[in-house]
């Protein structure tokens, strides 16, 4: 039986193709499977689980955090422990779960999406997951072993420099961020290229997906604001490790080099994490409410504006270091100034659900949820972005709450929508209706019983990364409001993810397109089979699936032998050429446990890098050794039934 | 008298303003809050109705309509934004006008305590404190920040923003407190182990009164007047207190403590977070990784007998 059977592009009859294309592209198998599978929908399987457990273990801290605060003068955590938790729990949630997990869905639904057979580059994919793999498990490790770094996730020198933070925690946060940009920008590259050269015939750039502008741009992001974050990583390392100055003030250095490399990233980092949701929304929004999107144009330009400006506000989060008032002017100018494509987006999607029939199913209620939750984020940060305001605000409570309504409203709403709208894709199985219902009020009143009260504990005066307050501040009965939300909140996760755990196994069978989608992901089976569409498809409009696919063209002539994949024009989508992609390979597994050893041996001396980088080269040409398999003839792609 | 005045509310409170600075901050937080409501409330509302309007069959194409009232909306939204910069840059210079005349005093940031430094064109009459800003009403104040070890932050709300001490930069705040009172200010960048537990005190004295006070600091430390204390003199000298502390007019002349020329004329010790009383003053010496655990005062052993003694003098240095 073909899975394949009654998916919009596939022709009837094309049991040989099937059974060709499926021994073709199979999956690694043999006892060492695990560590050769190159294929986008595993390893985006596996990202996005990895990238939950750091969720649920950076969860877990926030727990203690709540609990420890709950009220005045609390012991359950002493301060040197209190300082690793919120430092863990910052670099968890910033660099193993936000980033990776937006990276991830993408390397899950993007090429589905676009209708192509592969994530390109995707050797240099499965690299990258264990490079998150291992750098998580070197932070976690060292919590465990009572060494987790304790400077914060920002890491300020000079506390962060050799001077006041002796032992090895600060280096653990420095080669994190080795391992999680290494990661991260990897994946952007493969991200990058698969939408530009990979697109399904006919989907020009003005058609498509919404999803797919919003990850282009990330990407794009990653590239130019990772580096910075890198450098200035390694420069702490070698302040720590071989005794340079860098923002050693007493030699020449300077502390506040390391707030402006920082930020450079660390501002940019939130619109890496929000640009991603905001494509999940515009899909959800258009299954939901029947129809497209209103204002595609005006939705992209407010992407690619978001994420220019969003690199023109570093200094917002510096506005307290004494800087000159022109400069911050211009900065708050700016800041302010990104409020505008994030306003014109949401209006498009009030548009939307107004011109639209919503139905109240759950990815959507997340939706309406992440509405009503980010636009008090995004006013509050029109408040930070005020000099003025920010010199009271800053490094207050007040934050704690306004980055919260930004992240988890603006992130994680989306994301939790868009696991519960894909994963009948990742499965083959539907979560449960009645809990995702039950999940998103608890989730939605947890969230706003944990972070308002935040807002004004911020005001009456209580600064931030603090272990500890004393009762005649007055602080107490607000948190302990905020920690009795905590665990409404928690509980609504547990529903959520206990909700995905018991589908996985024994949720409604979904068949392809349970939701009436209107992106190609939709066209294949759920699960894909290996080689994700029996024949590529040729698209003619945004919404492929809701304008009559049954009678849409085809693209045939792509080698059912060989891992072909159809490389397209980056404008137009014309067909261009066609490409072989590798299969399973153990080598990006060898050069990433090398990678991963350099980096671990390099908190304790410099020569890892010198040796580490002579072994890499070996397995690097292991990698890229050239396959001698002979080429058979095959025909050119058929354009002419691409066109027809 | 000290008790009453910690568990007094709004003293540190960005929205309960005592002084010149934060009250035009709160001010605009006004402007900036009413803004946000009235536009958080619209956005709701038209989110609601968006959802529950009642669909009639009729398969007119509204789209036309829609494009009007996004358009608009972004219109309104880039006008409402510009006029909230406008007065937030407005808000921002006034801020950042120093008067040319200002009394002048630095706080060095250190971990995890302020010391408090009272300029004066003469060098006999600087003053060295610590953990406690005194200054007049009425009278704008120049604070110069600088740290000696990491990055800290000088934040008193009732009076104004926070500002960075950053070390190899040189910062200032000006402050001007409208009438006299106690608050309470906080080191809001992080800074370590013991960043919960480095506040300040700040009394702000009706300027008579603030001139007798600085009158009385300018004096060196009391001489022992009873056996007890000059008992509790000699320990202190004969123990480590005076590497790290100072107190003017004998040989404890340590630098790297807070200075106790006049301790027991301050409010707490431990940097705000203990009341300065008999018994607590006694756990500090004792045990002060009790009360502030990683922090730099290793603990005394003190023979028997020692310690009241020592407490007795202590307490004399008003």
């Amino acid at each position: 039986m073909n899975v394949m059977e009654g998916t919009p592009y596939a022709l009837p009859g094309a049991t040989r193709e099937h059974e060709e294309l499926t021994r073709t592209w199979a999956p690694a198998s043999g006892l060492l499977r695990w560590f050769r599978q190159v294929d986008h929908l595993i390893i985006g399987r596996r990202f996005i689980i990895t990238a939950f457990i750091w969720f649920a273990l950076g969860g877990l801290l926030a727990g203690l955090m709540r609990l420890q605060l709950a009220v005045p003068e609390n012991t359950v955590l002493s301060n040197d422990q209190y300082n690793q938790v919120f430092t863990v729990h910052g670099i968890t949630m910033m660099f193993l779960f936000a980033v990776p997990i937006m990276e991830a869905m993408a390397v899950f639904i993007i090429p589905l999406m676009i209708g192509t057979r592969a994530l390109a580059f995707p050797r240099a994919n499965a690299y990258a997951y264990y490079m998150l793999l291992f750098g998580g498990m070197m932070v976690y490790t060292a919590l465990f072993l009572n060494m987790a770094p304790d400077a914060g996730w920002f890491n300020y020198p000079p506390l962060s420099g050799p001077a006041f933070s002796a032992g090895k925690r600060v280096d653990i946060w420095a080669e994190l961020v080795n391992f999680t940009e290494i990661s991260a920008l990897t994946v952007a590259v493969e991200i990058i290229v698969t939408i530009f050269r990979q697109r399904a015939p006919g989907m020009s750039i003005n058609r498509m997906p919404l999803y797919v502008w919003a990850m282009l741009v990330t990407s794009f992001m990653i590239v130019f604001a990772m580096p910075a974050v890198m450098v200035a990583s390694n420069f702490i390392g070698l302040d720590r490790l071989v005794g340079t100055h860098f923002f050693n003030a007493a030699e020449g250095g300077d502390a506040l080099l390391w707030q402006h490399l920082f930020w450079f990233f660390g501002h940019p980092e939130v619109y890496i994490i929000f640009i991603p949701a905001l494509g999940m929304v515009s899909s959800i929004v258009s299954v939901f409410c029947r129809r497209p999107v209103f204002g595609y144009t005006a939705m992209v330009l407010s992407l690619v504006a978001t994420a220019f400006i969003g690199f023109g506000l570093w200094v917002h989060d510096m506005f307290a270091t004494g800087l000159p008032q022109s400069g911050e002017s211009f900065f708050t100018a700016a800041s302010m100034m990104i409020a505008i494509p994030s306003g014109v987006q949401i209006f498009c999607w009030i548009a939307t659900i107004w011109l639209g029939k919503p139905s109240f199913r759950p990815p959507f209620l997340f939706v309406v949820g992440f509405i009503a939750i980010f636009v008090i984020g995004g006013l509050s940060g029109v408040m930070v972005a005020s000099v003025p305001l920010d010199l009271q605000l800053h490094d207050t409570f007040f934050v704690v709450a306004h980055l919260h309504y930004v992240l988890i409203g603006g992130s994680l709403f989306p994301l939790l929508g868009a696991v519960f709208y894909w994963f009948p894709k990742m499965t083959g199985r539907m979560m449960n209706e009645r809990a995702g219902h039950v999940s998103f009020w608890l989730v939605f009143a947890g969230f706003n019983l944990t972070f308002f009260p935040m807002h004004k504990l911020g005001l009456i005066g209580m600064p931030r990364r603090i272990y500890t307050y004393l009762p005649e501040t007055g602080w107490g009965p607000l948190n302990l409001l905020s920690t009795a939300g905590a665990g409404v909140l928690a509980l609504g996760m547990l529903v959520y993810f206990g909700n995905a755990l018991v589908s996985m196994r024994r949720g409604a069978l979904a068949g392809a397109d349970p939701w009436g989608g209107a992106t190609l992901e939709w066209a294949t089976a759920s699960p894909p089979p290996a080689y994700k569409f029996l024949h590529l498809p040729v698209v003619h409009g945004r919404e492929p699936l809701w304008e009559g696919p049954e009678n849409a063209p085809v693209v045939t002539g792509v080698s059912t032998k060989k891992r072909e994949v159809l490389i397209t024009r980056t404008l137009d989508a014309e067909p261009d050429h066609l490409y072989v992609y590798p299969g399973p390979t153990v080598w990006p597994f060898l050069a990433a446990v090398t990678t991963g050893s350099m980096l671990v041996a390099g908190l304790f001396t410099p020569w890892a890098f010198a040796i580490g980088t002579a072994a890499l080269l070996v397995f690097m040409t292991g990698w890229f050794w050239p396959t001698t398999k002979k080429k058979e003839g095959e025909a050119p792609p058929n354009e002419g039934a691409a066109a027809a | 008298m000290t008790l009453a005045m910690l568990s007094g509310r709004g003293i540190q409170s960005a929205l309960e303003p005592a002084g010149e600075h934060a009250e035009r901050i709160a001010s605009l937080w006004d402007v900036f809050l009413g803004v946000s409501a009235v536009v958080y409330v619209l956005v709701i509302a038209f989110l609601f109705l968006a959802l529950f309007r009642r669909r009639r069959e009729d398969s007119a194409d509204r789209s036309r309509s829609a494009f009007l009232a996004v358009s608009i909306s972004t219109v309104l939204t880039t006008l409402v934004l510009f006029g909230l910069l406008v007065s937030s840059i407005v808000t921002g210079r006034r801020l950042a006008q120093m008067p040319a005349h200002a009394l002048s005093v630095t706080v060095t940031g250190r971990q995890w305590w302020w010391q408090v430094d009272y300029e004066s064109a003469d060098p006999s009459k600087r003053v060295t404190s610590a953990n406690e800003l005194t200054i007049p009403a009425g009278v704008p104040v120049r604070v110069q920040l600088q740290s000696s070890d990491v990055v800290h932050s000088f934040w008193v709300p009732n009076l104004h923003g926070k500002q960075d001490l950053i070390p190899g930069h040189e910062n200032a705040i000006l402050l001007e407190a409208s009438r006299p009172g106690v608050y309470r200010g906080q080191c809001a960048e992080f800074c370590g182990y013991q960043h919960a537990k480095m506040a300040l005190w700040v009394n702000v004295l009706d300027p008579k009164d603030y001139e007798r006070w600085i009158a009385a600091e300018r004096a060196t430390s009391r001489i022992p007047a009873t056996p007890e204390q000059r008992k509790g003199q000699e320990i202190f000298m004969s123990s480590p207190c005076p590497l790290c502390h100072n107190i003017q007019g004998t040989d404890a002349s340590g630098r790297t403590g807070p200075d106790l020329t006049h301790i027991a004329s301050r409010r707490s010790i431990a940097a705000a977070t203990l009341p300065n009383n008999r018994g607590n003053l006694a756990g500090w010496i004792l045990d002060p990784q009790h009360v502030k655990p990683g922090s730099f005062m290793p603990p005394m052993v003190l023979e028997q007998g020692e310690l009241e003694p020592l407490l007795t003098y202590l307490e004399s240095l008003r």
